[in-house]
């Protein structure tokens, strides 16, 4: 058998998933996109970008926006708060205890992400474990929940082993006698991890940034239970689109929006991923 | 002062294990010296307390006068040349050797005008824009050297550099770097477990073992009169022998390694009824023919011939004890295996060695 007939057939499995389960329903969803709305929920199949044209009219435009932000902050967040854990399990850490700490890191997913989100209820509510805490020593209770806060806590918690793990992988590929030689000469610790460390850990940051920023692009589950009622966000618009108000339609063309937002998110981390192979 | 190193009594553990113990050497402003001893004899641990990436335990360090203790590397006025090089993949040749000049924030012209005599120095002028990962080994050690000459440190510091590079590459490397320090007149500090390299190199040579400098002076004066046991075998003094001193009498003591007796020069230290580690060099045993009438020659039968191009090694077995002769190519007769000879060891060529560490 020839090299690439063995490489076609290596590769037919995977290609007829992505073309059953990925490329065909995209493109009846692109076709639905088209189409408009029928009285009772169906799907009128005259074409026009009247549901794209909607889209981007400002009401929409406004919570892809809020969305974009909930996204930024969340990767940045998850950056500020993974970057020094990285570094200590990569650089501090003794050999042996590094594995029970990545464990630690990715314990989380043993458990359902919605029963995390309702754990964070438990957290934060009016009566909840930390107003608990607070009425304990004296203080007034909070309103931590129902608001964009809370889904912005619920996000980053949630997302957070998706920025360690490659932040953590890139630091123990990182040479630390690259650092050493920054320090003999004349790099303080600060210029070290300007000038050495985060060049090249980049691409951890970049695949970490990417891991993160697109899920809570499309976030649904935690502004769902987190969230206040008028906090919407992208995901629940489109939810709430196919389920609520029966405009598959609408929620197919804000689908195709937000792929598109994700395709400038993947295209703007393409840099750093490629230098990753150069190093 | 600048670039001389003075290290009083410095000693540095890890754990359990003492990786320095109570070193005390001094190199003069623009020496080359060099630490010389087997993996794991402390030697690049001494360097990196020169550097400043581990602090000692105990002792003092002075660099051109000033004790650095309580220095962090960055403020060392030392630059080390590491021994897998170290250059950052995500800059060019200019980068890596304009890196220290950006950290002392040199104007712009100033850093290119630098970067680019370093770069001429060590022959790689035109160089600047090349990647790293497109260079050879050689090119690779000698961008690295450019990286901390062009600092012009007080002292330059040099782990194993020619390690990874094959033999042809790094002798013409070593002719190199030395030509390099006395043009420029800088402290080297330069370690290595290569005997060779240290003899060819160094103005001063200081052997370790176990984390103890053993003896330190010019090469010619540790090949000729090696002060221990393990100095003579890691300079490669090929016949080791623990000898029992018989008599010590006018000027000679009377040596006995099994059956083979022998005399040695005295020099003091020899104690009838003690035992005692001697040296002789292969080039200085003498290799008779059978029926020479030599005084003291011991007959021996040939056991052994190392062919080395320049010069062929004689294992000859003598009175129970094996002792290799060199000769010189021009010199060499042919031999055969088990064939007679006489052999000679002259009284000033045996040596009296300490046990050392």
């Amino acid at each position: 058998m020839s090299a690439r007939r063995q490489a076609l057939l290596l590769l037919a499995p995977a290609a007829l998933t992505l073309l059953v389960l990925f490329a065909l329903p995209q493109a009846l969803m692109f076709e639905a996109s088209l189409g408009r709305r029928s009285a009772y929920g169906g799907i009128v199949h005259e074409w026009s970008l009247a549901n794209y044209a909607r889209a981007l009219e400002p009401l929409y435009l406004g919570i892809f926006a809020r969305s974009v932000g909930l996204a930024a902050v969340t990767t940045a967040l998850c950056l500020l708060l993974a970057w020094p854990v990285a570094w200590w399990i990569a650089f501090r850490v003794p050999q042996r205890h590094k594995s029970a700490l990545l464990v630690l890191l990715v314990l989380p997913f043993w458990t359902s992400f919605l029963v995390r989100m309702y754990a964070w209820i438990v957290l934060l509510r009016t009566e909840g474990v930390i107003n608990a805490a607070l009425a304990a020593v004296g203080m007034p209770a909070l309103d931590l929940l129902y608001n964009d806060i809370a889904v912005l806590i619920g996000q980053v918690y949630g997302e957070l082993p998706f920025m360690a793990l490659p932040l953590y992988a890139s630091m123990e590929k990182l040479d630390r006698r690259l650092l050493e030689a920054a320090a003999d000469l004349g790099a303080s610790p600060l210029r070290r991890l300007r000038e050495v460390a985060l060049p090249l850990t980049l691409p951890g940051i970049a695949a970490g940034g990417v891991l993160v920023f697109i899920p809570s692009l499309g976030a649904y589950l935690a502004p769902d239970l987190l969230g206040g009622a008028k906090g919407v966000y992208v995901g629940n618009l489109v939810q709430a689109q196919f389920a609520v108000a029966r405009d598959a339609p609408f929620g197919a063309a804000l689908s195709f929006v937000l792929a598109l937002l994700v395709l400038v998110a993947v295209a703007a981390a393409r840099r750093p991923l490629a230098a990753a192979r150069a190093l | 002062m600048r670039g001389a190193i003075r290290i009083e009594g410095v000693g540095k553990s890890f754990g359990d294990t003492e990786a320095v113990r109570d070193v005390s050497l001094e190199v003069a402003p623009g020496e080359f010296v060099t630490l010389l001893g087997p993996s794991g004899c402390g030697k690049t641990t001494l360097l990196r307390l020169l550097a400043g990436f581990e602090t000692p335990d105990a002792g003092r360090l002075l660099i051109s006068g000033r004790d650095v203790a309580g220095l962090p590397p960055h403020r060392r006025p030392v630059n080390t040349v590491f021994q897998h090089y170290a250059l950052f993949p995500h800059q060019d040749v200019a980068g890596n050797v304009a890196f220290g000049l950006r950290m002392q924030k040199r104007p712009g012209a100033e850093v290119r005008e630098r970067v680019a005599r370093a770069l001429e120095l060590v022959q790689l002028a035109g160089f600047e824009a090349r990647r790293v990962d497109e260079l050879s080994g050689g090119q690779k050690q000698r961008v690295a050297l450019a990286r901390a000459l062009v600092l012009e440190p007080e002292v330059l510091l040099l782990d194993e550099p020619l390690a990874a590079l094959d033999a042809k590459l790094r002798s013409q490397m070593q002719v190199e770097l030395k030509n390099l320090q006395e043009r420029l007149r800088m402290t080297f500090v330069f370690v290595t477990h290569d005997r060779d390299e240290a003899l060819i190199m160094s103005d001063r040579v200081a052997v370790m073992n176990a984390g103890r400098v053993e003896q330190h002076g010019t090469p010619d004066a540790l090949y000729d009169r090696p002060r221990t046991h393990f100095v003579a075998d890691f300079l490669g003094m090929r016949n080791l022998l623990r000898a029992r001193v018989e008599a010590v009498e006018g000027g000679l003591a009377r040596l006995a390694c099994g059956e083979l007796r022998f005399a040695a020069r005295d020099d003091g230290g020899y104690r009838a009824g003690e035992e005692a580690w001697v040296g002789v060099r292969p080039e200085r045993v003498r290799l008779l023919a059978a029926d020479a009438a030599e005084p003291g020659a011991h007959e021996g039968l040939v056991e052994d011939e190392i062919y080395l191009g320049d010069r062929t090694d004689w294992v000859v077995r003598a009175a129970g004890t094996a002792i290799v002769a060199a000769e010189s190519a021009r010199g060499a007769q042919p031999r055969g295996r088990g064939e007679k000879v006489r052999l000679a060891l002259p009284p000033e060529a045996v040596l009296r060695l300490e046990d050392g560490a």
